[in-house]
C-alpha cells in the first residue's frame, strides 16, 4: 500500500499530512487575533467567506516563533469538524510513500508531538513524520485556560 | 431516461404532497375551531385531489385508492351533504397520517408498501352516511335542504372512477363546487360541531340562510384560483446551492472593496460612476442572498396545533396553545435541527405537565391548560420557551426516581438543590411519569433533546415550580443569522456587539472624562443619571493591551451601556465605529471554550471581526453574578424565579468582624478622603466636599462595634443624599457590589440594623441607613423638608 502525503517543513523537520485532507495552500494573509484563546491559535482567516481558525504549528510543537520577516505559509486542512489553517515554515512536494518504510513513532519524541504522529517514514534523505490531522487542533491540556 | 423522469416526478409528488398535507392538517383544525375562511374546504379538497391525481398519473394505485376514499368524504362535506363533526375531523386527520405514511414509504423504499389501511378507510366510508357522522336526530334536518343533489352518487363513485380521475393532476380547477341547480352551497359557513340543536330550529336556520349567502357564493372560487397562482411563484432551491451563492457574494464584496481602494487614486469619472453602481448592486445582492437562507420559525410552530390537539385528545386533556414570535427568523438548517426536540418537549409538556381537567379544577385552575410557546432573538441567539401552567416537576420525585434507577447516589441526592434535581430529567433513562403512556414515559427523551440541541451549539434549561408549571427554555445560536450590530474598536481590534444587548452610548468628555469614572476598590463604576453602573474595560478584560486608561492629552471616553441577564453594565472602548447588519458565523471547535465571543463575522473590507458575547464578557469581568457552568446554581435559580426581589447591594466592612450591606440605590456616591482632610467642629467630624460641608458618621462607632481593620490614611465614605443634603457614612472597607435575592431575617435586637441576610454566602447585617443617620444627626431629616 502506498500513501500520498503533502509535505511541509517546520524548522528542520519534515512533516506530512494525507493529501486528501489538504484543501489548498495559500500565502500568508492578514488574520484577526482571538483574545484569550489558546496560544496555538494564531487568529481567524477569512477564506472566501468562510471563517477559519489558524493554528501555529510552531506553537503547537513548542518551537520558538519564526524569525521576523519570514512569513509562514498556510495549509488549509479539511477535517470532519470543518477546515482549519496550519501555519508552517514552507510547503514541500506531494510524495508517495510505501507502507514498508513506515515505522512507529520513536518513543523518545515529546508527548506534545507523539499524540498526533501516526508514524515515521524513512525516505532517501529525510525522515517524514506523518501527522493525524484531527489531532493537530487539539490544544495541549497543560496550558488550557478557561475563559 | 424514462426512470430519471419518473424519479423526478415522484420527488415532486412527495414534496408537494407533504406540504399539501401540512396545510390540510392546519385547515382541518381551523375547520374544527370554526375559524377557517369560506374556501377552506375547497383548499382541502384540492390538496387531496392533487395527491390522488398525481399518484394515479405515476401508477401509484394504492395511494390513489386511499386518497380517493377521503376525497369522497370531503366532497360530501364540501357540498354540505354532511356536517362536520369531531368524528369526521379525527378520521380525516388519521387519513392524512395514512397518506403521509405511504408517502414516507414511497420516499424511503420507492414502493407504496403493503400495510393494511382498511380500518381507516372503512371508517371514512362509514362516515359518509350521515347517521354515522352526526347524531341521529339532527341528521335528517341537516340534509333536508339539499335533497335535490344525488345523495348516493359520491358513494357509488368508487374504485373504477378513480382510474379515470387519475389525470386530474392537470385539472386543478376541478374542485369548483358542483353546479347544482338549487342554491345548495347555502351554508358554506355552517361548520357547526356536532349539532345538538333541535331539528326544527336547524331547518328554520338553514331555510333562512340561502338569501344571505348566495351572493357571496362565487367569491370563494375566484379567491381560491388566485391563491394557487400565488403558491406557484415560490420555487424550491437546494440549500447547498444557497451556501455557494452566499460565499460567492462574499467574494464579490471583497473584490468590490478592493476596486474601491484602487479608485482612490483614479481620476476617471466614468470608472467612478460604474464602481458606485457596482457598490450598490453588490450590497443589495448580498442582502438578498442572505435573506434567502433565513426562514421564520413558523415553519416548525405550524405543526404544533395539530400535535397539541392529538396528544390532548389522546390523553383526555384540554389544552389551549398560544404562540408568539412566529416570525422570528432562524437559519434553515437550524430549523430542521430543532424540529424534533421542540416537538418532544411539547408532547412532554402536555403529557407530564398539564393535569387532567378535574385535577386542574381541584387545584383551582381553569380546566383548560395553557401551553405557551414563545420565540425571540436575544443577544445573537434565538430563545424558544415552551411553558405550561401544569403541575410542575416535583424535585423530590425526580430524586427518588434517579435513586431507584441508580443514576445518583443517596449522598448526591441529599446535596442536590431543587433546581439541580429538576435538571436530572436530562439524564438518560429517567422518566417521572407514573406510568408509561403512548405519548411519553419510556425514559428516552429529554436526554436526547438535550444532546440534539447541544449538537447545534444550543442549550436547554428547565425551570419548574411545583403546582405552577414548567418552562423549558432553548437557547439556539444563529449560526448564520443576520443581526444588527455595533462595531467598536478596542486595543486596535474591531469587535461587533449585538444590538439587542445595547442600551445606549455615552461619550464622556472634558472634566467628566477624568472624574466621571470612580473606583470602588478595583472595580470602576460610572454614575449614569444617578445610578451606579459597573464598568468593564474591554481591552483589559480581553487582555488586548492598548490604552483605555486616561492619557493626559485626551479627555474623551466612549462608554457602551449593555444589558445582559437583566442587568446593566458599561463597557469602555476606544472608539465606536458604526452599526451594521452582520452575518454571524460560528467559531471553529478550537475556540469553543471562549465564552466571551458569540461568533465571528466578516467586515466590509474582508477582515474578520469577533462578535462579543455580552453575557460572557460581563461574567468574565465579574460585573455580572457568577453563575457559569452550574457553579452557583442556587443563585441562578433565584435569578430566574424572583427577578423582582433581587437587590443590588453595596457590601462593606465597618468595625470588628462586621459585614454590612445596604441598597446601592441609597448610596449617592462612594468617596475616599485623606484622613488629614477631616475637620472637627465640636464632637462632629466633617470634610469639605464639593464646596459644602459633608458631616461624617462613623458607622462602626454608631453601632457600638469595636474598631476594625482600617486604612491608616484613607477614609472610605459612602455619601448619602436626601433632599439636597448629604451625609457621609464612614466605613472601613468597601467589599463589593452584588446583586442578589436577599431573604432578610429580622431580629430587631440592634438599633440601626434592619436584619441579617446571607449575601454571597456570608451572614451580613443590613444597615438601616436612615436609622443610623437619624440617631447620629437627628436634625438631618427633620430640617430638610421645611426648606
Amino acid at each position: 500500500m502506498t500513501h500520498q502525503f503533502c509535505t511541509f517543513h517546520v524548522a528542520d523537520f519534515l512533516f506530512g499530512v494525507p493529501v486528501l485532507n489538504v484543501q489548498e495552500v495559500i500565502r500568508h494573509q492578514r488574520m484577526t487575533r482571538v483574545p484569550l484563546s489558546h496560544k496555538t491559535v494564531r487568529g481567524l482567516i477569512n477564506l472566501r467567506g468562510q471563517i477559519v481558525t489558524a493554528i501555529d504549528f510552531r506553537q503547537r510543537i513548542e518551537l520558538p516563533p519564526l524569525a521576523t520577516g519570514n512569513d509562514p505559509v498556510i495549509i488549509v486542512i479539511r477535517t470532519g469538524d470543518g477546515a482549519f489553517c496550519l501555519l508552517v515554515d514552507g510547503v514541500g512536494d506531494v510524495i508517495e510513500v510505501d507502507d514498508s518504510t513506515l515505522e512507529p513513532a520513536p518513543g523518545t519524541i515529546s508527548s506534545l508531538v507523539r499524540e498526533m504522529v501516526t508514524g515515521v517514514y524513512r525516505l532517501k534523505e529525510h525522515i517524514l513524520i506523518a501527522l493525524e490531522v484531527e489531532e493537530i487542533t487539539c490544544q495541549p491540556a497543560t496550558v488550557e485556560r478557561v475563559c | 431516461m424514462k426512470t430519471d423522469l419518473h424519479e423526478q416526478l415522484i420527488k415532486d409528488l412527495l414534496i408537494e404532497s407533504f406540504e399539501g398535507l401540512d396545510s390540510f392538517d392546519r385547515d382541518l383544525l381551523a375547520l374544527e375551531a370554526g375559524t377557517g375562511g369560506p374556501d377552506i374546504l375547497n383548499r382541502m379538497f384540492r390538496v387531496i385531489h392533487t395527491i390522488k391525481g398525481t399518484a394515479g398519473c405515476l401508477g401509484l394505485q394504492k395511494i390513489e385508492r386511499v386518497a380517493h376514499v377521503g376525497e369522497n368524504l370531503l366532497s360530501l362535506v364540501r357540498e354540505h351533504k354532511l356536517t362536520v363533526t369531531r368524528a369526521i375531523i379525527s378520521a380525516l386527520l388519521r387519513y392524512a397520517d395514512v397518506l403521509r405514511e405511504m408517502l414516507h414509504l414511497l420516499e424511503t423504499t420507492r414502493s407504496e408498501g403493503d400495510r393494511d389501511y382498511s380500518e381507516v378507510l372503512q371508517l371514512l366510508r362509514d362516515l359518509q352516511t350521515p347517521e354515522a357522522a352526526a347524531p341521529a336526530e339532527a341528521a335528517p334536518a341537516e340534509i333536508a335542504p339539499v335533497e335535490m343533489a344525488p345523495v348516493g352518487a359520491p358513494v357509488v363513485l368508487d374504485e373504477e372512477v378513480a382510474a379515470e380521475n387519475g389525470w386530474g393532476l392537470f385539472d386543478d380547477s376541478a374542485p369548483t363546487p358542483t353546479p347544482t341547480p338549487t342554491p345548495t352551497p347555502a351554508v358554506p359557513l355552517s361548520v357547526t360541531p356536532a349539532p345538538a340543536v333541535p331539528a326544527a330550529a336547524v331547518v328554520a336556520a338553514v331555510k333562512a340562510l340561502p338569501k344571505v349567502s348566495v351572493p357571496s357564493a362565487p367569491v370563494p372560487v375566484a379567491d381560491a384560483g388566485a391563491k394557487t397562482s400565488v403558491a406557484e411563484t415560490a420555487i424550491r432551491v437546494d440549500v447547498a446551492q444557497l451556501d455557494r451563492l452566499m460565499n460567492l457574494v462574499g467574494e464579490l464584496v471583497l473584490a468590490r472593496n478592493q476596486i474601491a481602494q484602487h479608485l482612490v487614486t483614479s481620476r476617471d469619472a466614468g470608472l467612478q460612476a460604474v464602481a458606485q453602481r457596482l457598490n450598490h448592486i453588490t450590497s443589495e445582492l448580498q442582502e438578498g442572498v442572505m435573506k434567502t437562507r433565513m426562514q421564520a420559525i413558523d415553519s416548525v410552530l405550524t405543526r404544533f396545533p395539530r400535535i397539541v390537539r392529538d396528544v390532548a385528545n389522546e390523553l383526555g386533556k384540554q389544552v389551549r396553545l398560544e404562540m408568539a414570535g412566529r416570525e422570528t427568523e432562524l437559519d434553515r438548517t437550524i430549523i430542521e435541527a430543532i424540529k424534533d426536540p421542540l416537538t418532544h418537549v411539547v408532547r412532554n409538556s402536555i403529557d407530564h405537565g398539564i393535569e387532567m381537567p378535574d385535577l386542574r379544577t381541584q387545584a383551582g385552575k381553569s380546566p383548560t391548560g395553557l401551553l405557551f410557546i414563545r420565540a425571540y432573538h436575544e443577544g445573537g441567539q434565538v430563545n424558544i420557551e415552551i411553558a405550561d401552567d401544569g403541575a410542575g416537576i416535583n424535585p423530590e420525585r425526580v430524586k427518588q426516581k434517579a435513586l431507584e434507577k441508580g443514576l445518583i447516589t443517596p449522598d448526591m441526592a441529599a446535596r442536590l438543590s431543587d433546581r439541580e434535581a429538576v435538571s436530572l430529567i436530562f439524564l438518560p433513562g429517567l422518566s417521572t411519569a407514573a406510568k408509561v403512556t403512548n405519548v411519553s414515559g419510556r425514559g428516552v427523551g429529554m436526554d436526547v433533546v438535550k444532546t440534539n440541541v447541544e449538537r447545534i451549539g444550543g442549550s436547554v434549561d428547565i425551570h419548574s415550580e411545583l403546582g405552577q408549571g414548567t418552562t423549558i427554555k432553548f437557547k439556539i445560536p444563529l449560526t448564520l443569522a443576520i443581526i444588527p450590530a455595533l462595531i467598536i474598536t478596542s486595543g486596535g481590534e474591531r469587535f461587533a456587539i449585538p444590538q439587542v444587548s445595547l442600551l445606549e452610548l455615552v461619550r464622556i468628555e472634558g472634566p467628566d472624562g477624568k472624574n466621571g469614572i470612580e473606583t470602588v476598590f478595583n472595580a470602576p463604576v460610572f454614575r449614569l443619571r444617578g445610578k451606579l453602573l459597573p464598568l468593564v474595560y474591554l481591552n483589559r478584560t480581553l487582555e488586548l493591551g492598548g490604552t483605555s486608561e486616561m492619557t493626559s492629552a485626551d479627555d474623551v471616553r466612549n462608554l457602551v451601556v449593555l444589558q445582559a441577564d437583566g442587568r446593566q453594565f458599561g463597557m469602555v472602548v476606544d472608539a465606536v465605529n458604526d452599526t451594521q447588519e452582520i452575518v454571524v458565523k460560528p467559531l471553529g471547535k478550537q475556540l469553543k471554550g471562549l465564552t466571551c465571543f458569540a461568533g465571528a463575522t466578516i467586515m466590509g473590507d474582508g477582515c474578520v471581526a469577533l462578535i462579543l458575547d455580552v453575557l460572557g464578557i460581563g461574567q468574565h469581568a465579574a460585573v455580572l453574578a457568577e453563575n457559569r457552568a452550574g457553579t452557583n446554581t442556587s443563585t441562578a435559580a433565584a435569578e430566574t424565579t424572583d427577578e423582582g426581589n433581587r437587590q443590588t447591594l453595596l457590601v462593606f466592612d465597618a468595625g470588628e468582624n462586621s459585614r454590612f450591606a445596604m441598597p446601592l440605590s441609597e448610596a449617592a456616591r462612594l468617596e475616599e478622603f485623606p484622613r488629614g482632610k477631616i475637620e472637627r467642629s465640636g464632637r462632629r467630624e466633617a470634610v469639605q466636599y464639593r464646596g459644602a460641608i459633608l458631616p461624617l458618621i462613623d458607622v462602626a462607632n454608631q453601632l457600638g462595634r469595636g474598631p476594625g481593620i482600617v486604612s491608616p490614611d484613607v477614609l472610605q465614605v459612602v455619601v448619602y443624599s436626601d433632599q439636597g443634603r448629604s451625609v457621609g457614612l464612614v466605613v472601613d472597607r468597601i467589599i463589593d457590589i452584588v446583586e442578589e435575592k436577599v431573604v432578610v431575617e429580622r431580629h430587631g435586637l440592634e438599633e440601626g440594623i434592619l436584619g441579617s441576610a446571607l449575601v454571597q454566602g456570608q451572614v451580613t447585617d443590613l444597615l438601616d441607613v436612615r436609622g443610623v443617620i437619624r440617631r447620629a444627626a437627628p436634625a438631618f431629616f427633620t430640617v430638610a423638608p421645611s426648606l
